[in-house]
């Protein structure tokens, strides 16, 4: 008996070993054709013209220079940059207020967590079109609309997002003020330091992990955001020049490659295709940059 | 309907609203791509061109009763042929305006079309309807306005001769006539210009309950009235120019055929029959008549729809038709957006300088998005 089962297990062992490629296989295969390829692909065709992807000529750095002397992408920009900064700050406060809330015992807490998680489980572009009946509804008792004022546009997306992202947020709080030992609290307790000090001595410093990876998923998801956006206001109000061009004026990164890819000439695919490429180093360098940065603020146990 | 007749099956694939384009792209890339599709306008054309056949002397071809819905490309090939085409003007309730105190007899240019308009609007209280359907901003309603009346202003810029090709610039010569009729329609409706940017008002049925005597719309509003408002007409935009006595209504199409020039010799035939089917055979023709209004072959079925007919009768009568020079419209999507925004702004505050940026926007635009297109 013994025998046998170091035979078998050997043999399960020798096989893996070999047809491991196999297993592997599909996974790779999947992520190769749905995301190396297009994403080599893309890199490619930033620097083509191209109308159908599989017809491409290529024509060196001209799209940069056209993506970076456009007004409207340097507007989207800063504009999309404000934004991601101030939703990330609303969101991580407003989650980390939430989740210290519900972990203290609140009766029905697990009800409210429920309750705040669900926006989350939306579409964002179902989120933007019921929040945009809510905010016209409001609006219109003014006589005015989200429409018509970029002011109302960018707050209306914030509060959109916060909606949507609190929630999620919370639930990665909520593990990390969890993971709080209890030791710790009550060392602090009995070395006599008051309930601000245990929060930002104490819980802060060890939750930090959380507040890294909240962090970085609301930054990202604000530099990202796109659905939302399209749907709420798809940019709207524009300033319109007196030569007729126009800035849209609620308009962010990710819209504004869309649009340049759709809704112009075929010359511009390309200068889509370079901004998008921007945008990623853009996205990819700001997060590696705020991962590291806060890293070296968390506290080992 | 033709795989049963003649076993040669047919795919269609549909895009969802506003993205045609987008799924046209995808489409023609795949390796068996679409045989029949649409190029509606010059701005498609020049994109679309290499991949358009040219239909001179084809069947189909010989088939078409006129070349006005014809599309060529700056070749002089004609890259796609109208299979029906539209009017759009203004719809009138008849019995409403009669209730009113007036005839539809009368309106016979701006001056008395704004004389019905603002003394029925004035009175809404006491008729119980008002003059203007709501001219709503919203994306589904806002064509109405950025894409239909400002044909007004394209048409008679135009002075007679009219574009084959997108023009580089507009003058804006006759933004004064649009601002007319937008006024008269924005300022005697249902909803006030200032809860327009939301929308969310259903103008169509406000119109077929009675509820209001003018629409700006076009002939495929027919089917879903006929019931409710039988005797309804269309008249012309009358916005103030000299000898607008004469006007007819807006007649165009964007729907257009083209057959795809990489396709093999062999679907190209069979997509020519297909069409060719379409245009002569009666149930067919029926079928796509009654649902697109009229269809400008010569074997086709005859067009039921009262508001093409009161196209046809402008034209009898020497009134001059309006061509959609609105499809001319550079980087459509992009032009109408623009306008949208500034009408907004006109909206919420009829000022001067509101409105100097809706000119703009129509005229400067324009030759923006001329650019933005030509390179």
């Amino acid at each position: 008996m013994k025998k046998n089962k170091q035979i078998g297990g050997s043999t399960i062992h020798v096989a893996t070993r070999r047809w491991w490629p196999l297993f592997l296989g599909p996974v790779v295969a999947a992520f190769i054709i749905g995301f190396v390829w297009p994403f080599f692909q893309g890199i490619y065709l930033s620097f083509c013209s191209f109308k159908t992807v599989s017809n491409a000529t290529f024509v060196g750095l001209q799209n940069y220079i056209k993506a970076f002397s456009d007004v409207s992408f340097r507007h989207a920009f800063w504009y999309t940059a404000l934004f991601a900064v101030t939703s990330l700050v609303i969101i991580n406060i407003a989650a980390f207020a939430v989740a210290y809330a519900l972990t203290k015992g609140i009766r029905g807490s697990n009800l409210f967590r429920t309750v705040f998680f669900m926006p989350n489980l939306i579409g964002g572009i179902v989120l933007g079109y019921i929040w945009s009946m809510i905010f016209d509804g409001i609006l219109s008792r003014f006589n005015t609309s989200i429409m018509v004022n970029a002011k109302f546009g960018f707050w209306g997306l914030i509060i959109l997002v916060a909606w949507q992202q609190i929630g999620y947020m919370m639930i990665i709080y909520i593990a990390g003020l969890q993971a709080v030992p209890g030791d710790i609290l009550e060392a602090a307790d009995i070395d006599g330091a008051t309930g601000w000090q245990t929060l930002f001595r104490v819980i802060i410093p060890n939750v930090m992990p959380s507040i890294t990876i909240c962090m970085f998923l609301s930054l990202t998801n604000g530099f990202k955001l796109f659905d939302q956006n399209l749907a709420l206001t798809a940019g709207q109000p524009f300033m319109i020049q007196p030569d007729g061009t126009t800035v849209k004026q609620t308009e962010m990164l990710a819209l504004n490659i869309y649009n340049t890819f759709y809704t112009s000439s075929v010359a511009s695919q390309g200068t889509a295709q370079a901004k998008a490429v921007i945008f990623f180093i853009l996205v990819a360098g700001l997060s590696l940059l705020q991962l590291s940065f806060t890293r070296k603020k968390e506290v080992q146990q | 309907m033709y795989t049963a007749e003649t076993g040669v099956p047919v795919k269609v694939v549909t895009a969802s609203a506003g993205t045609y384009n987008q799924q046209l792209t995808a489409e023609m890339d795949k390796a068996a791509p679409p045989t029949l599709f649409v190029i509606g306008n010059t701005a498609a054309a020049r994109d679309w061109a290499d991949y358009a056949l040219d239909l001179t002397g084809t069947p189909i071809e010989a088939e078409l009763n006129t070349d006005a819905y014809n599309i060529y490309d700056e070749s002089g090939k004609l890259v796609s042929i109208g299979y029906c085409y539209e009017c759009y003007g203004i719809i009138v309730n008849p019995t409403l305006v009669e209730k009113a105190g007036h005839k539809v007899e009368d309106i016979k240019d701006f001056e008395s079309l704004k004389t019905v308009v603002e003394d029925i609007h004035a009175r809404a209280a006491e008729l119980g309807f008002d003059a203007f359907t709501s001219c709503d901003m919203d994306s589904s309603s806002s064509w109405r306005f950025t894409g239909h009346m400002a044909n007004l202003e394209y048409y008679y810029e135009q002075e007679g001769k009219t574009w084959t090709e997108c023009p580089p610039e507009l003058t804006g010569k006759y933004m004064e006539n649009f601002k007319n009729l937008y006024d008269l329609a924005i300022n005697n409706s249902l909803t006030a210009p200032t809860a327009l940017a939301n929308g969310g008002h259903d103008a169509s049925e406000e119109f077929r309950s009675g509820k209001a005597a003018f629409q700006v719309q076009g002939s495929w509003e027919y089917e879903g009235l006929k019931e409710q408002v039988p005797n309804a007409v269309m008249i012309p935009y009358y916005c103030g120019v000299e000898g607008e006595e004469k006007a007819g209504l807006n007649c165009g199409t964007e729907n257009c055929w083209a057959v795809n020039a990489k396709a093999s010799a062999e679907d190209q035939q069979a997509t020519m029959d297909f069409m060719v089917w379409c245009v002569t055979n009666p149930e067919a023709s029926r079928k796509l008549v009654d649902s697109f209004g009229v269809m400008p072959y010569k074997s086709a079925a005859e067009s039921t729809n009262t508001f093409l007919a009161n196209a046809n009768q402008y034209a009898a009568d020497g009134c001059y038709v309006m061509n959609w020079a609105t499809n001319f419209q550079p980087n459509v999507d992009e032009y109408r957006a623009t306008l949208v925004s500034a009408l907004n702004a006109y909206n919420a505050d009829q000022s001067d300088a509101n409105w100097e940026t809706v000119k703009t926007a129509f005229v400067q635009g324009w030759a923006v998005q001329y650019k933005a297109v030509n390179g």
